[in-house]
C-alpha cells in the first residue's frame, strides 16, 4: 500500500503544483498577493492603520486564496473515473483523501507563508508581528487545506458545486480565522496554539468525512 | 496471476424507480468469458458496476475472488499529461509496466497529451492501463466503442489470451464480439 500512496502523492503534488489545464499553485498565490496589495489602495496609506489591520487582511487573503482551487481538488478525479479505479484496487477513499489533503497543503501552505513576507512588507508590519503571523499561518493553513478538501469532496458532482464550495468553506474556516488573526492582537499569542488545535481536529476529521462523501456520491 | 472467480446469485438492480433486471445469476471460473448482450439501457453497465462492487445491488449477492480490472467509457488517465506519463502513474501505482503499449499501436502517441487522443486511441490507452494491472478478473463495459476493425480484432485476441492464461472476463457489449468458447447472457431475459 505504501507504494500506492507514494504514487498517489507524487501525482497529486505534480497536479496541484503545475496543474496543466487545471491551473497550478501560482494562481491562488497571485490572488493572495493581489488582495493584500489592494487593501492599502482601499483604506488609504495611513501607516498606523495599515500596521494595525494588516495581519487580519493577510488572513482574509489567505482564506480567499484557499477557496480558489476547491473545484479541482476532488471533482475532476471523480469524473475521470479515477476514484472508481482506486476503489477497485482496494484503496480506501479515506487514504486517497488524506493524501490529497497533504498534497494540497504542500502545494499551498509553504508558498503562502513565503508570499506573506512581501505582503507583510507592503502593509508595513513590524518584525515581531510578521513572526507571529508566520507561526499562525503554519498552524492555520493545514486546517484551511483540510476544510478545502472536505468541502470539495462534499460538493463533488453537485451542480454549481464550485460556488457552493466557496460558501461552505467560509463558516468552517471562521475558528481558524478568529484564532489565527486573533493571535496578532497584543497578548493574543495563545491564538497560534488554538489555531493549531483547530487544524488538528480538521485534519483528523477530513479523511473520514471526505471519504464518506466520495462513496456516497458514487452511483 | 492468481486464479480468480466470480459468482453472482439472484441479482437485481434498481436505478431510480426502475428495476433494470432481476433474478440474474452468473458464475465464471478461471478461463471463462461471458458476453453480456442487450440493447442500450437494459442495465449492462449497471451489471458491470455491480460486479465491480461500485454499485450496490438492489438484492442478491456478488462473490468475487481475485483483483478486478475495469474498462469503461472513462480512460482514467490524466487528460493534460502525455500518454506515457499518464500511464506511468498507473505503472507506479500497480507496480507493473504497461507492456501492451506497442501491441496496441500506441508507441507513436507516447508524447501526445491524452486529451488530444481520439476516442479509439483513448480506448486503446485504457486497455493498456487495464492489462498492466494484471488482474485475473476483467470487467469490460463496451470495450469496442470507437474502435476500428483492426482494434476490434485485437481486443478479441487480448480477451481470448487473457482467458487462456487462466483469467476470466465479463464483456458487456451491444456489438457482436468473437470470443471462442464464451457464453452469452442476454440481460433482456432478466428484465423486470
Amino acid at each position: 500500500m505504501s507504494r500506492q500512496l507514494l504514487a498517489l502523492l507524487r501525482r497529486d503534488l505534480a497536479l496541484l503544483l503545475f496543474g496543466g489545464r487545471r491551473g497550478g499553485a501560482m494562481l491562488p498565490l497571485v490572488f493572495f498577493l493581489a488582495v493584500a496589495t489592494l487593501f492599502p489602495f482601499a483604506v488609504g496609506p495611513d501607516p498606523k492603520l495599515l500596521a494595525r489591520t494588516g495581519g487580519g487582511v493577510i488572513w482574509i487573503a489567505a482564506l480567499l486564496a484557499a477557496i480558489l482551487p476547491l473545484d479541482r481538488l476532488i471533482e475532476p478525479d471523480v469524473e475521470l473515473g479515477l476514484f472508481d479505479q482506486w476503489a477497485l484496487r482496494g484503496l480506501a477513499e479515506e487514504w486517497i483523501v488524506a493524501v490529497r489533503m497533504l498534497a494540497h497543503w504542500l502545494a499551498f501552505g509553504p508558498l503562502l507563508m513565503l508570499a506573506a513576507l512581501p505582503a507583510a512588507a507592503l502593509l508595513g508590519l513590524d518584525g515581531a508581528t510578521v513572526q507571529t503571523l508566520e507561526l499562525g499561518l503554519l498552524a492555520g493553513t493545514p486546517g484551511l487545506a483540510a476544510v478545502g478538501v472536505m468541502v470539495a469532496a462534499l460538493t463533488a458532482g453537485l451542480r454549481g458545486g464550485a460556488a457552493l464550495a466557496g460558501l461552505l468553506v467560509i463558516p468552517l474556516a471562521v475558528p481558524l480565522l478568529v484564532f489565527g488573526a486573533g493571535s496578532l492582537a497584543p497578548g493574543g499569542e495563545t491564538g497560534v496554539a488554538l489555531a493549531a488545535a483547530v487544524s488538528l481536529v480538521l485534519l483528523a476529521i477530513t479523511p473520514f468525512a471526505g471519504g464518506a462523501a466520495v462513496r456516497a456520491a458514487r452511483g | 496471476m492468481q486464479p480468480g472467480h466470480i459468482r453472482a446469485s439472484d441479482l437485481a438492480c434498481r436505478r431510480g424507480d426502475r428495476v433494470l433486471f432481476a433474478r440474474l445469476s452468473l458464475a465464471l471460473a478461471p478461463g471463462e468469458a461471458l458476453h453480456v448482450t442487450g440493447p442500450n439501457g437494459v442495465g449492462k453497465s449497471s451489471l458491470i458496476r455491480v460486479l465491480a462492487g461500485l454499485l450496490p445491488a438492489f438484492s442478491g449477492t456478488v462473490e468475487r475472488q481475485g483483483a478486478a480490472a475495469l474498462l469503461d467509457e472513462r480512460p482514467a488517465l490524466d487528460p493534460h499529461l502525455p500518454l506515457a506519463r499518464a500511464l506511468a502513474f498507473w505503472e507506479r501505482f500497480d507496480g507493473h509496466r504497461a507492456d501492451a503499449v506497442a501491441r496496441l499501436g500506441l508507441e507513436t502517441l507516447r508524447d501526445v497529451p491524452v486529451r488530444f487522443l481520439s476516442t479509439g486511441q483513448k480506448k486503446r490507452a485504457a486497455l493498456a492501463r487495464m492489462i498492466a494491472q494484471q488482474a485475473p478478473v476483467w470487467l469490460l463495459d463496451e470495450p469496442l466503442n470507437g474502435l476500428d476493425a483492426r482494434a476490434v480484432t485485437l481486443v478479441e485476441q487480448l480477451v481470448t489470451e487473457h482467458c487462456a492464461a487462466g483469467g476470466l472476463a465479463v464483456v458487456a457489449s451491444h456489438q457482436p464480439i468473437a470470443l471462442p468458447g464464451a457464453r452469452t447472457l442476454a440481460i433482456m431475459d432478466h428484465s423486470a
